[in-house]
């Protein structure tokens, strides 16, 4: 019996993102749902009823929701080409790093770029500083996973795409070459890989996505 | 198999960094005493944290850190997911991908949803402490949901959701002392089971902080978020 692989997703979420990219990595064929999320489908309900998001994977028709544990899934299933390392000190590097990514570095970027003038120097310079940590695991390779990508490149597609599109919005440059001259050529170098090309989100359409929701963002908070 | 695998274990060195009140050092207790994994527990003050905890967890600045052989590891759910893949006797993840992803997954929402929520009752007040409230009967309706047909929510033995959701065990009920608000009653038959399994368990038994200790504590902080007027 073959596989059946089905990924609810939604064309402009990171997380969704990271999924799609690690079933391409490993070549595992699936159909891809896109999700309205200002209208969930029944269907989404049913495979994910406690957290209601995307990304959800539909294995055989078993459900995993929570990205990064769909990757260990997908690793843990399809084992050619591992997204995870194989050591168990490696692993647990890799799943820190990407843990910092969600929990220190997305919420001080938002911080960044949401601060009024007052506090905007300090809220950059505290996401800075986590983006230097996170440049420091790059040293010596071209890819947080070594010579090829891995689960922490994964994972960190966020910085390299969606902070461009929120400078392009929000007009604040947080990953200087000059600041993180390490960050932006792993940046560089993941524009040319073409699998990343083919499932991240179309930039002009991302740019005007991200406006609407930075506007609505800035209305908010300042009611 | 198991001989040698204890006396590896015996030649190597682990550490754990901790305070004697924290549940997420508790976590790694629990599952170095489960594994019969020899180590050397560091009680830290937080208030006045030591060179060497700096030194090994430089990005948080947090316990738990465990050492293993001098390379060391922070995070709880990343420090149980490591020694699992390190030491493989009574293995706290099942081997079905499907089944540890379920394990992943409730792991996950105790540390991003409960426990947030339980919190949020304790620490806040007026009407974020009744949204927290209600965000947490939803929250212990969807683990009660979980434990159908289970004695623990690794099945019949406890695993990493289990160890994840432990401090149920021993913290709702300092809560429930301080706040005077009941949190788990009867509407969740199959969770207060589960807390008299869990608490029972040899392992688990006597490896806390005593209780009137912990109620101490938590007085003392919920009167610093709730000073009389």
């Amino acid at each position: 019996m073959a596989d059946e692989v089905k990924l609810f997703g939604m064309w402009a979420s990171p997380y969704s993102l990271r999924v799609e990219l690690a079933l391409k990595l490993k070549g595992i064929p699936y159909e891809y749902i896109e999700e309205d999320l200002s209208n969930k489908s029944s269907l989404l309900l049913k495979y994910n009823p406690v957290h209601q998001k995307i990304p959800v994977l539909v294995h055989n028709g078993k459900p995993v929701a929570e990205s990064s544990v769909i990757l260990e899934y997908i690793d843990e299933i399809w084992r050619d080409n591992p997204v995870l390392p194989q050591d168990p000190y490696d692993r647990a590097m890799a799943r820190f790093w990407a843990k910092f990514i969600d929990e220190k570095i997305q919420p001080t970027a938002r911080n960044a770029n949401l601060a009024e003038e007052k506090e905007r120097e300090q809220a950059v310079e505290e996401c800075c500083q986590q983006l230097k940590m996170l440049e420091n695991e790059l040293q010596g390779k071209p890819f947080f996973g070594g010579d090829t990508m891995g689960y922490l490149d994964i994972a960190a597609l966020v910085i390299a795409f969606w902070f461009e599109v929120v400078r392009e919005v929000v007009g604040l440059d947080l990953i200087t070459e000059e600041r993180f001259p390490i960050l932006c050529k792993w940046i560089g170098k993941l524009q040319d890989i073409d699998v990343i090309n083919e499932c991240r989100p179309p930039k002009e359409k991302h740019v005007n996505y991200v406006r609407a929701r930075y506007e609505a963002a800035k209305a908010a908070a300042s009611n | 198999m198991v001989e040698v695998e204890i006396a590896k274990s015996m030649a190597e060195e682990v550490k754990l960094f901790k305070t004697w009140s924290t549940p997420f050092g508790l976590r790694v207790v629990w599952a170095l005493k489960l594994k019969g994994i020899p180590y050397e527990a560091i009680d830290e003050d937080l208030s006045n944290k030591s060179a060497l905890l700096l030194q090994y967890n430089p990005v948080y600045k947090k316990v738990p850190v465990l050492v293993h052989n001098g390379k060391p590891i922070s995070e709880s759910l990343v420090i149980l997911e490591y020694i699992d893949e390190t030491w493989k006797q009574n293995p706290l993840l099942p081997q079905d991908p499907l089944e540890k992803a379920r394990e992943r997954f409730w792991a996950k929402f105790n540390d991003e949803k409960l426990l947030q929520s339980i919190w949020g009752v304790f620490a806040k007040e007026g009407k974020e402490r009744e949204e927290a409230m209600a965000a947490s009967m939803e929250n212990l309706k969807f683990v009660e949901e979980e434990l159908k047909g289970k004695k623990f929510f690794g099945g019949e033995k406890i695993g990493l959701a289990d160890i994840t959701f432990g401090w149920l065990a021993n913290l709702i009920c300092v809560f429930e002392e301080v706040t005077g608000l009941k949190m788990i009653d009867e509407r969740f038959p199959l969770l207060l089971a589960w807390i008299q399994e869990f608490s029972q368990h040899p392992i688990i038994k006597d490896a806390g902080p005593p209780h009137d200790k912990l109620v101490i504590k938590y007085q003392a902080l919920y009167e610093k978020f709730h000073p009389a007027k």
